[in-house]
């Protein structure tokens, strides 16, 4: 099923298919391994519900909701961690 | 000397690597044409000759969107470094070893550093260096900077290496682009350019900082038209980061073999860092727990009731100093406990330390009164040098403990959960959550936190962002902070002046949101910045990283005490102890301090303050306000310094009072007293000189910081703002119901900016429509 980074639920895991944005933004996404064929969990949201935490490529990155809308994935599964709702 | 630079991603342990190769001859200096820190060492060991090591920033890229990457690759394409000694996060090796792919391009040896290898040894898993270091083509050696493992086998590698030179790799030249680079590079090469491949490469991601000549351009351009992908079309800039990544998920990360594969359940089980994130970043607690840290790292550095245990009454009568008032010890009565209050570690530690510098002061006193030194002399000894620098020095204690609560802050990773969870409020102003992080740097020094704002990529930003830094009162102000709220405090007989320390820190705050808000209304509009920001896995602050930013922070406070403020004490000694015709106002019993070159000066630009409440509406002395705000653009410690000097003159106020108040709140208080200020006045007068024109120094950063053109409205910006939140203060202060004027003006300007803004949208969207 092929969901936005911003429609994600806390847990969801998914592997990113587009990333849309224009020039630095993109860039900076991809810089950061925001690329097609990534596998991404949404870890949580801020205490505000916006921006995002998520994990990519083994480590922690976090973006507005507005940034995960330009990210387009298909989702795998839904992850529940330990101890975690 | 050879020349190695290092090069990594922020959070890879540069800095740990940097200071212990480095140790003890690290300095620091400005890249050549901007004032962006550069951290350069020399490595030492005993045979061989010395290799000097320079720090580039932290980067994630070589792309041309912030001055960090730029300042990098272009100090390794133009100063042609010996080495380039890659440090890479072992932890994280695919989103590290991106930035390898990149430096590989360059015609430069590249030695990789595979950092925090015992934090892999520990969780059980294996790399393989030697697959790792053939596929990449570059030795790695295997590190942990923080355990200080293989560093020195890794300086033997570099050295090694930067004896043979290099030519550029790339993992593009095998992928399906392989062609397009490969015939971009020989254009380069046929024009004679250095780092032929890298540049290639970038000319085919249509780099802004690379132009490439008109046939390189043409074969690009050709290519793309046979070219068709079906996720990024002939989008170049996307298939260069999408090859790299693949080519690393493929050749490089298969060295890295784990203990368990990275299944579902090892991926549900909670880290270290998550548990800690649980807490700090709740959707709750997140905000309220920030809130605390703060107001307990202030408390800790600035209470006067520590724990506010006066209100409990177990301390009352206890007396840990009890000396006679007439020996040179009583300096240290109420160090530690004062009617009943105990203070804060904080003022524990100064209150010692300025129970010393008194002690010292007192003696010298004493000594050059015993051998009868001629009167100038004891009065430039005395008030010129010791009264000016120790008022200053008292402050030093206070000053490295704020700065080492927020090195720890930053240093364990929490600075960015901060940014994370303050993100939301941050935009409604027109900003990104990082943008906190160098306001709150501000309370340190502004100078860091301004270089800091380099990570911000939007314009708009940086510029807000550094107006509104000097507003987050730095360590420097806080002897006019607390000496002043000490005075104040004692004036109106309040026990505890930490409650007016704190509200100044709230009212330098609360302006700078004010003016985020205005300039992103009115002269900075646009778009708000993106977020996109690593949260690097929490760790301990290592206690010898701290110990050398706290180092630092003395040397330079040392530094600057004994040159600029010393010289600007000295001459504020001259000018208030004689006249204009040069006759000694204390050899002269018909002079009084009002007949001084500096009164007479400050008497003339006294009337310009009369609306912030120190101004002609202050008795026989009120021109020394005038003139400690002046000296304070030099540096804000001069403003209290300036008072320490003026002190002994004051002699309408009680000397035994100012000398039981300390060297540190005694000038300050014989100010107030002397000069009949009001206390609306005092705050105002406090509030001056946190907003106005910051330091020589951070002055000096702006500029650097800045973009050309907007430096000028900045320095007006300080003075605007200052002058304006000091006048309201003091109106609304003495009488009250101004308050009502200011809202109204307020409401009015509200109202017209939006109607203004909306007309503004209207046209533009007008235009787009038209077009």
């Amino acid at each position: 099923m092929l969901k936005k980074l911003n429609d994600f639920k806390v847990g969801e895991v998914g592997t990113i298919v587009k990333v849309e944005g224009d020039g630095r933004i993109r860039r900076r996404l991809f810089d950061m391994g925001v690329t097609p064929g990534a596998e991404v969990f949404l870890r949580k949201k801020a205490p505000l519900g916006d921006p995002l935490e998520i994990n990519i490529r083994g480590y922690e990155l976090t973006l507005r909701k507005v940034e995960a809308e330009l990210i387009t994935l298909e989702m795998t599964t839904i992850l529940e961690r330990e101890g975690e709702k | 000397m050879k020349r190695f630079a290092l090069a990594g991603n922020p959070n890879s342990g540069k800095t740990t690597l940097f200071n212990n190769l480095t140790g003890s001859t690290a300095h620091v200096g400005n890249w050549p044409g901007v004032t962006v820190e550069k951290k350069e060492g020399v490595y030492k060991r005993k045979k061989s000759e010395g290799v000097e090591i320079i720090d580039l920033p932290g980067i994630y890229s070589l792309s041309p969107y912030t001055p960090e990457e730029v300042i990098s690759r272009n100090y390794i394409l133009d100063e042609k470094p010996d080495c380039v000694i890659n440090i890479v996060d072992a932890t994280n090796l695919e989103r590290n070893l991106y930035l390898t792919t990149q430096l590989l391009e360059m015609d430069v040896p590249v030695v990789v550093a595979l950092n925090m290898i015992d934090v892999v040894d520990k969780k059980g898993d294996v790399i393989d260096v030697n697959t790792l270091s053939s596929k990449l083509g570059v030795p790695v050696v295997a590190i942990s900077a923080l355990k200080q493992k293989h560093t020195e086998d890794l300086m033997e590698v570099a050295i090694q290496a930067s004896e043979k030179g290099r030519e550029g790799s790339s993992v593009l030249e095998s992928s399906r682009i392989g062609d397009l680079v490969k015939n971009v590079k020989e254009d380069y090469i046929k024009n004679e350019v250095t780092h032929p491949l890298f540049h290639a490469i970038k000319l085919i991601e249509k780099d802004e900082l690379e132009k490439g000549s008109k046939e390189a351009n043409a074969l690009i351009e050709s290519y793309k038209e046979s070219f068709n992908d079906d996720t990024f079309g002939d989008d170049f800039e996307a298939i260069v980061a999408d090859e790299r990544y693949k080519y690393i998920a493929k050749n490089f990360a298969p060295a890295l073999k784990r203990k368990e594969p990275l299944s579902k359940d090892v991926k549900k089980r909670l880290t270290v860092s998550d548990k800690i994130d649980k807490v700090l970043t709740n959707r709750w607690l997140g905000i309220p727990i920030f809130l605390v840290i703060l107001f307990l790292i202030f408390h800790f550095t600035f209470s006067e009731n520590f724990l506010y245990l006066s209100y409990s009454g177990v301390l009352d009568g206890v007396n840990v100093f009890n000396f006679p008032e007439d020996t040179i010890q009583s300096a240290f009565n109420g160090a530690i406990v004062s009617d009943g209050a105990l203070m804060s570690p904080g003022y524990i530690i100064t209150n010692l330390f300025v129970g010393c510098l008194d002690s010292i002061a007192a003696l010298i006193a004493q000594g050059l009164e015993s051998i009868a030194a001629p009167m100038r002399v004891q009065s430039f000894i005395n008030d010129g040098l010791i009264g000016g620098l120790f008022a200053i020095f008292g402050f030093l204690p206070q000053i490295l403990i704020l700065f080492l609560f927020f090195s720890i802050l930053e240093d364990s990773g929490y600075m960015a959960r901060v940014a994370f969870i303050l993100d939301r409020i941050f935009r409604r102003l027109g900003l990104s959550g990082r943008a906190i992080i160098p306001m709150i740097m501000g309370f340190g020094c502004s100078i860091p936190a301004m270089v800091n704002t380099r990570t911000l990529a939007d314009d708009n930003e940086r510029t807000a962002t550094i107006r509104v830094i000097p507003f987050f009162s730095c360590g420097a102000k806080l002897p006019i902070l607390a000496g002043m709220a000490g005075a104040l405090a004692h004036t109106v007989g309040m026990s505890n002046p930490d409650l007016i320390t704190y509200g100044m820190y709230l009212l330098g705050m609360v302006t700078a949101l004010v003016c985020v808000i205005l300039m992103r209304n009115t002269t900075m509009r646009g778009k708000t910045p993106p977020f996109i920001m690593e949260l690097p896995a929490y760790h301990w602050p290592q206690f010898k990283a701290l110990m050398v930013h706290l180092w630092d922070k003395t040397k330079h406070f040392v530094k600057k005490a004994f040159t600029i403020i010393l010289l600007s004490t000295i001459l504020i000694w001259f000018l208030q102890s004689f006249t204009p015709d040069y006759r000694m106002i204390n050899e002269d019993s018909s002079l009084g301090v009002n007949d001084s070159i500096l009164a007479q000066l400050g008497m003339i630009i006294q009337p310009l303050f009369t609306p912030l409440g120190f101004g002609s509406q202050l008795t026989t002395y009120g021109w020394v306000f005038a003139v400690a705000a002046i000296t304070g653009l030099i540096a804000k410690e001069n403003v209290i310094s300036t008072f320490g000097a003026l002190a002994s003159l004051f002699i309408t106020v009680d000397p035994s009072i100012i000398e039981s108040l300390g060297e540190e709140v005694g000038p300050a208080y014989a100010m107030i007293v002397g000069t009949g200020i009001s206390n609306a006045g005092v705050i105002s007068f406090i509030a001056f000189n946190m907003l106005t024109i910051p330091c020589f120094a951070a002055v000096a950063s702006a500029k650097g910081e800045l973009k050309k053109g907007t430096f000028k409205w900045t320095l007006l910006f300080w003075l605007v703002v200052s002058y304006v939140v000091g006048t309201m203060i003091y109106l609304v202060g003495e009488w009250w119901w101004t308050v009502f004027i200011f809202v109204a003006v307020l409401a009015v300007a509200i109202v017209l900016i939006v109607y203004i803004n909306k007309r503004l949208d209207q046209k533009n969207n007008d235009k787009i429509k038209m077009s």
